[in-house]
C-alpha cells in the first residue's frame, strides 16, 4: 500500500506541475481509487489488468471511497475488450457492493446498464449475481427490486444457462408473490392483452428446462421464495412430483426439497391417485413419494430424502408403518420376518431355541396376483434405508426414525426392532447414533427380554463410547419381567469384570434401573443378596465393586419399595450405612424400619428433605431480605449477621444440591462485601503513612483476594444476567480503588500512581459503556458516584484522585444481590486417575509417558476453549496442557465429559513423587466484550483469522489429583 | 427394420452354465462362458456347435465379455478358447482376471486329478487363455472395435463383479451378470445409470423371494458364535474358498475386534488364503466402510484370523474354523466335523445351500446319526451328531425387488430374464409387464437356444447446419421447449454415408441445381351479383377480417396479395353472376393456399 501511496504523490505533484490545481486536494489523502485508477491505466495487456484486479481485491475498501472505485471500474469496464477482465470487474462491484456502510443504490443504474451492451454470456451471469448482491443489499426499495425483476425475466429467454441460472436465482431472491409481475413491455407479435404472470408461474415454466441446471436452480429459486416467506402455490406440486424422476440427481436433490416444502404447506389437501380413482391426503401421496426416492441411485438424494422423511409428522400412521414393512416371500409363499418370528416366540413362551434348517419355512401361498413389488407406497423404505451401503444414508434414516417415533409411541414400538438391529451395524457412529436414538425414544416403549438381550450383548463393545451411550440408554429403559432385571444385572457385572474404569458408570446405571422397577427387583432380592432363610451366608467384601452394583441396584429400588428392607440380612444395614455416606449420590436414603435413624440423616430427613425444595427457597430468600434490610455495613452487629448469612448459605448449598449455585454465588458476593467492610474499617486510614506498611499487608491481600473472588463470579458462573455482572463488576472497582489507594500511600512517586489512575479511570470508563442500561439500578452505588464525579477525576492530579477515592468508598453503600431464575455453578471432577494408587507411573528421563485423564465437567460454558490440565510438578514447574477439541464429549445436557490424555516428562528423579493434576478455567477480564466486527471486505479473501481473544488468567476448576510417579534416569 | 437378437446357450431357464449369444448392430457377443456343476458330461459345457459346426468361433464371434469369477460364468472358458478356438479379445475386470485361473486351475485338478477325466483342458490351456483377455475397470469404456464399445457397471455379488453394457451406435444391451442390489460386509450394492438400453439382461435366481434383512440374520449369526465361544465350545463353519467366507471373516473380525473376544479363529489354507490376497489387493472393489478405512488398516489384513493346520483341531478351548468345502461331503471341514460331532458344546453353521446326498444336507435335515464309510477317517461305523447345526443362509443375489429397483435404475425398454427356474421367471415376467414403469416394458424369457428378437428403433443422426438450425429456432416461441418435437422445413443430403440436413438455398448451391418455382392454381367460382372489383373488394374486407395477422394487401390492378398467393376475380360475359375466383400459390405456402380455397368456396358474407 505504501508503494501505492507513494506512487500516487509522484504522479500527483507531476500532474500539479502542469497546474492542475482542483486534483491537489488528492494529495492529502491519497484513496485507494487512484492507486487503482492509475493501475489500470497503466495495464498493457488483459493479464496485467487481471492480476492488479486480484491484488486490488485482497485489500478492503473503505465504505466512504467505494463509490469512486466504483465509477473506476465502471469506466474501465466500458473500455475494456477482454472477457476475462470484464467478468472479474463485474464480480468486483458485487464484492463491493457489499461493503458495510455503503449504499449501492447509486450504481444500480450503472450496473444495469453494462447489462445491455454485454455480448459474453459469462461475463452476462456475472452481472446478474451482480445485481442479485445488490438487490438483496437493498430488499427495502421496491423500485430497485422491480427493476431487477424486469431485468431478470428480460433475460430470461437467453440460451446460456448461466445466465438464466442468476436470473432465476434474483427471481427467487428478490420475486414477491403479492404484486404480480407485469410483462406488458414484452411487445409481442399479437400485442393482445398484457398477460400478468406472477413470478411463481414464471419460475416454474422454467421447471421444464433442456438444461439440468437450468431446472436445479429453478427449482432452488422456488425454495427460496418458500424461505422469504411467500406460499407457494400448490399448483406445482404435480410438476415438482415429475421431477422426482429426473435423470439428474441434483434435479432430484431439490426436487425431494420442493415436494417436502409442498407436504408441509398443504397437508391435507386431497390429490388423486393416477389410473385410480382414489384420492389421498397430500401430505401421505408426497411421503410416498419422498420414500421411493429413499432407494434412488444417487445416495446425496438418499440422504436427503431419508433426512425429510423425519419431519414429516403429519402423515397417517398407516402410511408410517407401512414403511418398515416388507412383505416377505420365498417362492411365492408368504415368510414371516426375523423380527415376527422373534415375537412369536416370545409369546409362546420359548426362548433361544436353536434354529433348525428351514425353520423359517415358508407358510402359506401367496396370491401372485396380490404382491406388488413396486409399491408406490411408503413399503419398506426404512428398511431399505437402514439397509444402505452409505453409512450417510443410514443415519440419516435412523435419524428420521427417531423424530418420526417421538411424535408416533405406536410407531416407536414397531421401529424398535430396526433400531435393536443397528447396534449391529458396522460403522461406529451409526451404532452410536441408534443407541442415542433408543434412548430418545425410550419413553414410549417397553424393552421385551429377546430385543434387551440383543441391546446388552453391546455392553461388550471395546468402545467406551458405545458402552456409556447404552447405560446411559440402560438408565431410561423399561423393561417387562423380572428374568430383564436380572439379565441387564447379570450383563453389566459381566461388563465391569472386562472393563473395570465404566464403575461408576454402570453403578449410575443400575441406580437408575432399581428406581424404575423397584416391584421387579423385589422378587430377586434374596437372590441377589444371596441371603437364605435358615443359613448364614458369608459376609460379601464390601470393596467389590460388583457387590456394591448389586447393593445400588438394590437400594434404590427399596427407596419406593417399604416391604423390601425386610429381606435384607444384618451386614446389609451395615453397608447401607457405609455406602450412604461413601457414595451418596447412588444410594438414596431409606427409611429402615427398627432402626434409629443417625442424627445427620435424621436432620437431613426434617430439615431440607428432598420435598423441601420450595423451603429451601424460601431460606435462601429469606437470608437474602435479611441481609438486605442492611443499611450500613459498618454497624455493629452487622458484620456478624452477614458472617452467620455466609454460613448458612454454604451449608444450604451443601444439602440442597438444586439450589448449590444460587446459595455459592450468594455467598461469595456477600463474602466480598464482607472483605471490603473490614479492609475499610483498618486503622490504617487514620494512621500515618509510615506507620502503616503492617496493617498494609492486610489490607492489600484482602484487595487481592475480592478481585480473584469477582473474578469467580463473573466466569465460574452460567446463567447470571447483565444486572448481577455489572453488580460484580462494580465491586471489583471498589477492590481496584483500593489498590490504588495502597498504592498511592506506600509508594509516595507520583509517576507510578498516575499510570495506576489512568488505568483506573479506563476501567470505569469501561464499565459505563457496557453497563449503560444496569445504571439506574446502581442508586447510591460507588460507580454512581465515581461516574458523577467523573468530568472532576479526569483532570484532577492523582493524589486527589486518590483522595476522592478514598472517600467515595467509605461513603458508597452497599449493592443489593437480586439473584436471576437459575443460576450453576461451574464444576469438574477427575474421575481417572483416582490419586489411590501407590505404583509410581515409571518412565525413561527425557521420554514422555501418557496418563489417561477422565473428567466430568458440569455447566461449563465452552469448554473446549475454556477448559485446560494442569500439572503441576513437586519442583514447582507447572505445565498448562490445552486438550483437543474432540476430546470433549457430550453425554447430556449441560454436562461435559474431557476423556483426553496429557504427557508427562521430567528430569532424573531419585524416587518416586506426587505431581498434582487439576482442571483449570481460562479466562480472560475483556472477554465480556464484543469482539469487533470485522469488516465483510475480508470475508471472500480469506484473510487471517482474528487471534483468539487472549486468555489472561484461570480459575482453579477441581480438586488436584495427585499421581506418582518416577522419572529414571536413562540407561546408557 | 434392425433388431437385437438375443440366445441363450445356457442359463436360459436355468441356473448355471451361463453363456448368451447376442447380436447388436452386425456384432455378435458371448456374455459369459460357464459350465454346469450338475453334469459330468458333454452337456457340463455350452453347445457351441450352435454358432459352428466346425471351425474356429474367432470369425463370428467379435468378443466374449466374462460378468465375474464363478465357474458357471467363466468354467468353460479355456474349452471354448483354446479347445473349440477362439482368438479374439475377452474383457473381464481385473479382480476377476486375477481369480479366474486360481479357480479353473483348481477345477481342473479336481476333473482330471481327482476324477481322472481326460480330454480336459490342461494348465498351459488355461495360461494360453489368459493371455487373450484384456482387463478393464469401473465406468471404463472400451471400444471393442469402431463401433462396438463396452462399458463395466459394479454388481456386488463377489469381488470384481460387474454388469455390462453394450453399445453399437445408438443400440445397446445390459448384461447384468449375478448382481446384489443390497450390501454386504465387505461388498457394497450394484449400481447403474440411467442407461435406458434396448434390452435388460438380468439373472433372475431369487425372482419369487423377498428378502429380510440382513442385520437380523447377522446378528443372530454373531450370537449364535459369541455363546458357543463363551460357552467354551467350537465353532465349525462349512464354506466355499471364495465369496461367503470372505464376507463371513470380515463380520467375524469386526465383532472380535468390538467385543474384544479372544478365542482364535482359523480358516483353512490353500485357495481361501490365495483369494484373501487378492481381496487385499483390490479394495478399491469393496464396500465404503473397508475403502475408507483402509489406509489405516486393510480390513482384509486380518487380526484375529490365522491359517488352520490339521492339528489345531485336537487344541482344547474354544475357536471357530472356516473350513472347505462348503457342503461338508469331503476334505477338511468333514474331517473337522467328524471329531467335534460328540460334543454338544460345539456348534456347526452352515452358511449356505447343501445339495441332496451330502453330509450337509442329511444333518440339516436333523438326521442324529450319520453312517460312516470312510477311507481315510478316525471314526468309522455310526457317528452320533450331539453338536448343535444351525443353518444361515447368507446370498448375494438380487431379489425379486432387488430386480425391480435395477430396472428401475436403468429403466431398459426390453427385459430378458436368464439364470433362473422357468417357474419363478414366469411370476417375475408377469409382474414386470404388470407394473407401471416410464415405458412400458416387454418381458422375455428365452430356452437354451431360443433365439430372442427385439427389434429397435435406432435413431438416425444427421448432421444440421448451424445456420438453418439458428433459422429455425428464431421462428419458434421464445423458449425452446425440450420435450416437444418440433417440425422444421429443410433439404435431407445423403451423400458419401453421411446424412446432413441444410437449407434449401444451400442444398441448391452444393449440388449445383437451379431452383424451381411450384405453383398451385385453383378456380373457385363464386355466385356473387356484385361487379368484378367489387366482388374483389368484398373478398378483401372477408380476408381482413378472418385473418388478422397477416399481410393482406389490395393492389389496384386488381389483384388481393395474401403474403405470396394471389387472388383475382374473373366473370364470363355469359354468366357476370358467376364469377371466378383465380388462387394462385407458390409450394411454400400451400398450407395458406389451401386454407384461403376452402374458405372462399364457403362463399362470401352477404
Amino acid at each position: 500500500m505504501s508503494a501505492h501511496i507513494n506512487h500516487v504523490v509522484v504522479v500527483l505533484q507531476q500532474v500539479s506541475l502542469e497546474e492542475v490545481p482542483a486534483k491537489k486536494l488528492r494529495l492529502t489523502k491519497p484513496s485507494k481509487s487512484a492507486a487503482l485508477h492509475i493501475d489500470l491505466c497503466k495495464a498493457t495487456s488483459p493479464t496485467d489488468a487481471l492480476q492488479y484486479l486480484l491484488s486490488f481485491a485482497r485489500r478492503p475498501v473503505e465504505a466512504e471511497s467505494v463509490e469512486g472505485v466504483v465509477r473506476i471500474l465502471l469506466e474501465h469496464y466500458y473500455k475494456e475488450s477482454d472477457n476475462s477482465v470484464r467478468l472479474k470487474i463485474a464480480s468486483l462491484l458485487g464484492l463491493l457492493s457489499k461493503t458495510q456502510g455503503f449504499a449501492p443504490d447509486c450504481i444500480v443504474d450503472d450496473a444495469i446498464n453494462t447489462l445491455n451492451n454485454e455480448k459474453s454470456h459469462q461475463v452476462l451471469a456475472q452481472l446478474l449475481g451482480t445485481l442479485l448482491i445488490i438487490g438483496t443489499q437493498l430488499p427495502d426499495k421496491i423500485a430497485v427490486v422491480q427493476r431487477l425483476i424486469d431485468v431478470a425475466c428480460k433475460h430470461l429467454s437467453s440460451t446460456y444457462f448461466g445466465v438464466r441460472n442468476k436470473c432465476l436465482q434474483l427471481l427467487g431472491c428478490l420475486g414477491t408473490v403479492d404484486k404480480p409481475l407485469s410483462k406488458e413491455t414484452d411487445a409481442g407479435p399479437g400485442a393482445q392483452t398484457s398477460h400478468v404472470r406472477d413470478v411463481q408461474s414464471v419460475i416454474s415454466d422454467y421447471f421444464q428446462d433442456q438444461d439440468p441446471r437450468v431446472r436445479t436452480a429453478a427449482i432452488k429459486a422456488m425454495l427460496q421464495l418458500h424461505e422469504r416467506g411467500m406460499k407457494i402455490q400448490q399448483t406445482i406440486y404435480n410438476q415438482a412430483c415429475k421431477l422426482l424422476s429426473d435423470d439428474y440427481e441434483q434435479v432430484r436433490s431439490a426436487a425431494v426439497q420442493m415436494v417436502w416444502v409442498l407436504s408441509q404447506l398443504y397437508p391435507e389437501s386431497i390429490v388423486p391417485i393416477p389410473s385410480s380413482n382414489e384420492e389421498i391426503r397430500l401430505v401421505d401421496d408426497s411421503f410416498g413419494k419422498i420414500c421411493h426416492m429413499v432407494s434412488d441411485g444417487s445416495w446425496v438424494v438418499r440422504v436427503q430424502a431419508a433426512k425429510l422423511l423425519g419431519s414429516m409428522h403429519q402423515v397417517s400412521p398407516h402410511f408410517l408403518e407401512q414403511t418398515l414393512d416388507k412383505k416377505l416371500m420365498s417362492d411365492l409363499r408368504r415368510k414371516r420376518t426375523a423380527h415376527e418370528r422373534a415375537k412369536e416366540l416370545y409369546a409362546s413362551g420359548e426362548f433361544s431355541s436353536g434354529r433348525r434348517w428351514a425353520d423359517d419355512a415358508p407358510k402359506e401361498k401367496v396370491d401372485t396376483s396380490g404382491v406388488n413389488l413396486i409399491d408406490s407406497g411408503a413399503c419398506g423404505a426404512f428398511v431399505h434405508g437402514l439397509e444402505d451401503e452409505m453409512y450417510e444414508v443410514r443415519i440419516s434414516a435412523v435419524e428420521a426414525l427417531c423424530s418420526l417415533a417421538q411424535s408416533s409411541p405406536s410407531f416407536a414400538e414397531k421401529c424398535l426392532d430396526f433400531l435393536v438391529d443397528m447396534f449391529n451395524d458396522e460403522i461406529e457412529e451409526v451404532r452410536l447414533q441408534s443407541i442415542h436414538v433408543l434412548r430418545q425414544i425410550s419413553t414410549h416403549i417397553t424393552l421385551r427380554e429377546d430385543q434387551l438381550d440383543t441391546v446388552l450383548a453391546v455392553l461388550e463393545d471395546s468402545s467406551r463410547d458405545i458402552r456409556e451411550a447404552l447405560h446411559e440408554l440402560l438408565c431410561y429403559t423399561n423393561v417387562s419381567t423380572k428374568d430383564c432385571i436380572q439379565l441387564a444385572l447379570v450383563e453389566l457385572l459381566k461388563n465391569l469384570t472386562k472393563y473395570p474404569t465404566d464403575r461408576n458408570s454402570v453403578w449410575k446405571c443400575l441406580k437408575f434401573l432399581g428406581a424404575r422397577h423397584p416391584t421387579l427387583v423385589l422378587p430377586i432380592v434374596p437372590e441377589l443378596l444371596s441371603t437364605h432363610p435358615y443359613f448364614d451366608t458369608p459376609e460379601p467384601d464390601m470393596d467389590d465393586p460388583a457387590y456394591i452394583a448389586v447393593l445400588v441396584l438394590v437400594f434404590n429400588a427399596a427407596k419406593s419399595c417399604p416391604t423390601m428392607p425386610a429381606l435384607f440380612s444384618d451386614h446389609t444395614f451395615r453397608h447401607y450405612a457405609y455406602l450412604r455416606d461413601s457414595l451418596s449420590h447412588l444410594v438414596p436414603h431409606l427409611r429402615l424400619p427398627g432402626r434409629k435413624q443417625t442424627a445427620s440423616s435424621g436432620l437431613e430427613a426434617s430439615g431440607v428433605g428432598s420435598g423441601s425444595l420450595e423451603s429451601a427457597q424460601n431460606f435462601l430468600q429469606d437470608s437474602l431480605v435479611r441481609v438486605s434490610a442492611l443499611q450500613n455495613l459498618e454497624t455493629p452487629g452487622a458484620q456478624d449477621l452477614l458472617e452467620f448469612t455466609i454460613r448458612d448459605l454454604l451449608r444450604l448449598g451443601e444439602l440442597q444440591t438444586e439450589l448449590a449455585g444460587s446459595a455459592d454465588f450468594c455467598a461469595t458476593y456477600l463474602h466480598c462485601q464482607l472483605l471490603l467492610t473490614k479492609a475499610l474499617q483498618e486503622k490504617l486510614w487514620t494512621m500515618a503513612v509510615p506507620l502503616c506498611l503492617k496493617q498494609n499487608a492486610k489490607v492489600s491481600t484482602a484487595a487481592r483476594q475480592i478481585l480473584d473472588e469477582t473474578y469467580k463470579l463473573e466466569f465460574l458462573y452460567s446463567g447470571l444476567e447483565t444486572q448481577q455482572i455489572a453488580t460484580i463488576h462494580n465491586i471489583r472497582l471498589q477492590a481496584k480503588a483500593l489498590q490504588l489507594i495502597l498504592t498511592a500511600r506506600s509508594k509516595p512517586g507520583v509517576d507510578r500512581v498516575l499510570g495506576a489512575c489512568e488505568k483506573f479511570l479506563q476501567d470505569v470508563e469501561s464499565f459505563q459503556r457496557l453497563f449503560m442500561t444496569e445504571l439506574p439500578h446502581f442508586q447510591d452505588s460507588f460507580v454512581e458516584k465515581l461516574l458523577e464525579l467523573m468530568p472532576r477525576l479526569t483532570t484532577c492530579k492523582p493524589l486527589d484522585l486518590v483522595k476522592i477515592l478514598q472517600t467515595t468508598l467509605r461513603q458508597s453503600g452497599f449493592i443489593h444481590l437480586k439473584l436471576p431464575e437459575q443460576i450453576h455453578r461451574a464444576s469438574a471432577t477427575i474421575i481417572e486417575p483416582t490419586g489411590e494408587s501407590d505404583n509410581p507411573l515409571k518412565f525413561t528421563t527425557g521420554l514422555v509417558v501418557a496418563l489417561d485423564i477422565d473428567a466430568t465437567l458440569e455447566h461449563v460454558q465452552d469448554p473446549q476453549t475454556s477448559v485446560k490440565v494442569q500439572v503441576l510438578y513437586p519442583d514447582g514447574q507447572s505445565h498448562i496442557i490445552h486438550p483437543k477439541p474432540g476430546d470433549f464429549r457430550t453425554p447430556g445436557p449441560g454436562r461435559v465429559r474431557l476423556i483426553t490424555q496429557v504427557y508427562l516428562s521430567h528430569s532424573a528423579w531419585t524416587e518416586a513423587c506426587q505431581i498434582e493434576v487439576r482442571l483449570l478455567l481460562a479466562y480472560s477480564s475483556s472477554s465480556s466484550k464484543q469482539s469487533a466486527s470485522k469488516p465483510a471486505w475480508n470475508e471472500s479473501m480469506g484473510g487471517l483469522p482474528t487471534s483468539e481473544s487472549c486468555i489472561e488468567s484461570t480459575i482453579h476448576l477441581s480438586k488436584p489429583v495427585k499421581v506418582f510417579i518416577m522419572p529414571k534416569p536413562a540407561r546408557r | 427394420m434392425p433388431d437385437i437378437k438375443v440366445t441363450p446357450l445356457g442359463a436360459g431357464q436355468d441356473v448355471g452354465r451361463s453363456c448368451i449369444l447376442v447380436s447388436i448392430g452386425g456384432k455378435n457377443i458371448m456374455l459369459d462362458c460357464g459350465m454346469h456343476m450338475g453334469y459330468n458330461d458333454d452337456r457340463r459345457f455350452p453347445d457351441f456347435s450352435y454358432v459352428t459346426q466346425n471351425g474356429r468361433l474367432t470369425e463370428f464371434l467379435d468378443c466374449v465379455i466374462i460378468s465375474h469369477f464363478h465357474l458357471d460364468h467363466c468354467g468353460a472358458l479355456p474349452y471354448m478358447s483354446e479347445m473349440v478356438g477362439y482368438d479374439g479379445p475377452i474383457y473381464m475386470t481385473h479382480p476377476t482376471k486375477a481369480i479366474c485361473p486360481i479357480l479353473l486351475e483348481d477345477f481342473r485338478k479336481i476333473t482330471v486329478d481327482k476324477k481322472g477325466e481326460t480330454n480336459f483342458f490342461t494348465s498351459q490351456m488355461i495360461k494360453d487363455c489368459m493371455k487373450k483377455v484384456v482387463p478393464l475397470n469401473l465406468h471404463q469404456t472400451v471400444q471393442v472395435d469402431e463401433e462396438l464399445e463396452i462399458k463395466a457397471y459394479y454388481a456386488g455379488h463377489v469381488l470384481g463383479a460387474a454388469m455390462f453394457q453394450i453399445k453399437v451406435g445408438s443400440e445397446s444391451v445390459v448384461y447384468t451378470g449375478d448382481y446384489n442390489m443390497t450390501p454386504d460386509r465387505h461388498l457394497g450394492a450394484a449400481w447403474i445409470d440411467k442407461c435406458r438400453p434396448d434390452i435388460l439382461i438380468s439373472e433372475s435366481t431369487y425372482a419369487t423371494t423377498i428378502r429380510d434383512s440382513k442385520r437380523c440374520r447377522e446378528r443372530d449369526f454373531l450370537k449364535k458364535v459369541h455363546e458357543t465361544v463363551e460357552r467354551g465350545g467350537k465353532v465349525l463353519i462349512p464354506v466355499f474358498a471364495l465369496g461367503r467366507a470372505q464376507e463371513l471373516c470380515i463380520l467375524l473380525e469386526t465383532f472380535w475386534e468390538r467385543m474384544n473376544l479372544k478365542a482364535p479363529i482359523y480358516f483353512s489354507t490353500g485357495l481361501t488364503e490365495k483369494a484373501n490376497h487378492y481381496y487385499k489387493l483390490f479394495i478399491t472393489w469393496t464396500n465404503q466402510k473397508i475403502r475408507k478405512t483402509f489406509v489405516q488398516r486393510n480390513m482384509f489384513e486380518f487380526k484375529h484370523i490365522k491359517a488352520f493346520d490339521r492339528s489345531y483341531a485336537d487344541n482344547p478351548g474354544p475357536m471357530v474354523v472356516f473350513a472347505t468345502p462348503g457342503m461338508l461331503h469331503a476334505g477338511q471341514s468333514l474331517q473337522i466335523f467328524k471329531k467335534w460331532a460328540g460334543n454338544e458344546k460345539n456348534m456347526l453353521i452352515m452358511p449356505g445351500y447343501c445339495v441332496q446326498g451330502t453330509v450337509g444336507h442329511k444333518i440339516l435335515n436333523g438326521q442324529k446319526k450319520l453312517e460312516m464309510e470312510g477311507r481315510a477317517t478316525v471314526i468309522t461305523g455310526t457317528l452320533d451328531v450331539k453338536l448343535q447345526v444351525e443353518y444361515m443362509s447368507f446370498s448375494a443375489h438380487a431379489d425379486a425387488i432387488g430386480i425391480m429397483q435395477l430396472i428401475r435404475m436403468a429403466e431398459p425398454r426390453n427385459m430378458l430374464l436368464v439364470h433362473g427356474e422357468a417357474k419363478k421367471m414366469e411370476f417375475l415376467k408377469d409382474k414386470i409387464e404388470q407394473e407401471v414403469f416410464v415405458r412400458c416394458i416387454s418381458c422375455y424369457m428365452p430356452a437354451n437356444g431360443e433365439t430372442t428378437t427385439v427389434v429397435t428403433n435406432p435413431s438416425v443422426p444427421v448432421d444440421i447446419s448451424l445456420n438453418l438450425l439458428k433459422r429455425e429456432m428464431a421462428l419458434g416461441g421464445p423458449l425452446p421447449d425440450a420435450k416437444r418435437p418440433r417440425t422444421m422445413h429443410g433439404t435431407l443430403i445423403m451423400k458419401d454415408n453421411s446424412l446432413r440436413l441444410v437449407s434449401p438455398e444451400q442444398a441448391l448451391k452444393e449440388l449445383g441445381l437451379s431452383e424451381h418455382q411450384l405453383r398451385f392454381t385453383c378456380r373457385v367460382q363464386l355466385h356473387d351479383p356484385h361487379s368484378d372489383t367489387d366482388t374483389l373488394g368484398r373478398i378483401y374486407t372477408h380476408l381482413k377480417s378472418v385473418l388478422k395477422s397477416y399481410s393482406i394487401q389490395h393492389v389496384p390492378d386488381g389483384t388481393v396479395i395474401v403474403e405470396s398467393i394471389v387472388i383475382k376475380v374473373t366473370s364470363s360475359a355469359e354468366e357476370p353472376n358467376l364469377k371466378v375466383i383465380l388462387l394462385s400459390w407458390s409450394y411454400q405456402d400451400e398450407e395458406l393456399g389451401s386454407f384461403l380455397s376452402t374458405l372462399l368456396k364457403k362463399g362470401l358474407p352477404s
